[in-house]
């Protein structure tokens, strides 16, 4: 498997507050990462510099083999992104911000990818209705549909659960797995549910104080910690008792 | 191009989901042609220079279309911020220099929404066409919109930047230019120390122009030259302004966090 992503100390300092120390990533193709830690432990603005939103005070990001950095928007096309934090324009309806984004992204054959995006997140009812007007469960449906409209080949996701039922949720990880089994996709996610990384990922990367200290799979990290659940781990390398 | 589309195309969306705000586009600059033709024929038997070939209503509306255009480009952008979407849009393919064509044409076809019926209304009700000045009214109006734009650079790098504590400048920026731009008076009425600052003022030598175009039928193609180039001088500086705010908001982490 070769690399799509690959950080190389990579570091994000806000005057005199170190957000992210050095960090040194490798992302594989068609693998799904968890990126765990507490609040303030790096995780967002790691996001963000991965995505462009925030430019690095050193340290290098290859995608794809391109200099991320220098020349993102050869790459940004490849990628997409869905976050609670984030919204799509309330006023326009379902249909016309998968329209828009579709567009923006350079998408052929816009009508028959929004078909298939209405019935991979079942937005059939709520196509023609102003997004303002959705349940928060259904906007995140919408977003997570927006971040799936260019068939990004990496996607970066922000809790990408957050406001789903346990059941939405479970038919929200069985799509994410499936995308990636049929496209080989590489996805990126940083969340807080435990239970869903374990379910989903093939490898885990705990921070804490802006370090990658901790990294694997669920399952070899269970068995290093010689815990039973991931919240366990998480606990006891938050606290500092786990180190790469 | 398909980039400048879809961004066109939501602001399409936007318009098209609320009539009252296509009325309203046009509602404010038909109100200021009214009561200024009002006002325009009350002085028409006082002072008959005043109002000499519709001066009077022709420079309100070529003054408003510059408003309009600060106005319609910069609450595009802002409607971004409020809705929380410049995260997504800023990580998509769309670059910054597309985002300002998108804005730029989207302030275009707002203020064209806004003046015509304004325009087409005053010949009925006042009998002032600005029309009739042909192309020299392209002359004054693109002069004026691209001053507006000029202005929004400004505005928008500075949101950008310090995020919507800063709307206010929005209503208040163009105004500033106001009492330089000689809009209802010509030059020589200003204080020696207001017309050196009017100088620097791409609109003083716009309204100077349409001034000696309405009322002495002359055609000052060195006025519309200098407001050009004064124009294009200052669109450069608000771009980099622009361009500045959003690489400094990219250094604080400020993309991700715009919004109400």
């Amino acid at each position: 498997m070769s690399a799509v992503l690959q950080t190389q100390d990579l570091t994000k300092r806000f005057s005199k507050v170190l957000a992210v120390d050095r960090l040194n990533l490798s992302l594989e193709r068609g693998s799904i990462t968890a990126l765990l830690g507490g609040n303030g432990a790096g995780k967002t603005t790691t996001l963000s510099m991965l995505l462009g939103l925030l430019k690095p005070t050193s340290g290098q990001i290859e995608l794809f083999s391109e200099d991320f950095i220098e020349n993102r928007f050869s790459v940004l096309g490849r990628m997409n992104f869905s976050s609670p934090y984030v919204d799509l324009p309330q006023r326009l309806t379902v249909r016309e911000n998968l329209t828009v984004y579709a567009k923006l992204y350079g998408v052929r054959g816009i009508d028959e990818r929004i078909q298939e995006l209405v019935e991979e997140f079942r937005l059939g009812d709520f196509m023609d209705r102003r997004l303002r007007k959705l349940s928060s469960g259904q906007k995140t449906r919408v977003s997570l549909a927006k971040s799936m409209v260019n068939r990004p080949d990496f996607l970066l996701l922000d809790e990408p659960t957050a406001s789903l039922d346990p059941g939405t949720t479970n038919w929200i990880r069985e799509l994410l797995n499936q995308y990636r089994k049929e496209t080989g996709a590489t996805i990126l996610f940083a969340s807080h549910d435990m239970r869903e990384v374990e379910l989903l990922c093939d490898e885990v990367l705990l921070m804490r104080k802006g370090r990658l200290v901790e990294g694997g799979s669920p399952k070899d990290l269970l068995a290093k910690y010689d815990h039973d659940t991931l919240e366990q781990v998480f606990l006891q390398v938050n606290r500092g008792e786990g180190e790469r | 191009m398909g980039r400048i589309s879809a961004l066109l195309l939501r602001y399409v969306y936007l318009l098209r989901s609320s009539w009252p705000r296509v009325i309203e586009i046009a509602y404010w600059p038909t109100m200021q042609m009214i009561i200024w033709g009002f006002v325009s024929r009350h002085f028409s038997s006082s002072s008959p220079e005043l109002t000499a070939g519709g001066i009077l209503i022709s420079v309100v509306l070529v003054w408003d279309s510059l408003f309009r255009s600060h106005i319609s480009y910069t609450l595009s952008f802002l409607e971004e911020m409020w809705s929380r979407n410049l995260g997504n849009l800023f990580v998509s393919p769309l670059r910054p220099a597309e985002l300002i064509v998108a804005l730029a044409s989207v302030s275009l076809m707002r203020t064209l929404i806004g003046m015509v019926p304004a325009a087409l209304l005053a010949i009925p009700f006042f009998g002032v066409s600005v029309f009739d000045m042909g192309l020299h009214l392209l002359a004054f109006f693109f002069n004026l919109v691209f001053t507006g734009w000029a202005i929004s650079q400004f505005v928008t790098g500075i949101l950008i930047r310090y995020g919507l504590g800063a709307e206010s400048l929005t209503w208040v920026l163009p105004f500033l230019i106001a009492p330089f731009s000689c809009i209802y008076y010509p030059l020589e009425t200003l204080p020696p120390w207001m017309q050196s600052v009017a100088s620097f003022v791409p609109t003083s030598y716009v309204f100077e122009g349409m001034r000696a175009l309405l009322i002495n039928g002359e055609v000052r193609t060195d006025l519309l030259t200098s407001a050009f180039l004064l124009n294009l001088f200052y669109f450069m500086v608000g771009v980099a302004t622009f361009f500045f705010a959003f690489d400094s908001a990219r250094k604080h982490g400020l993309l991700l966090q715009s919004g109400e």
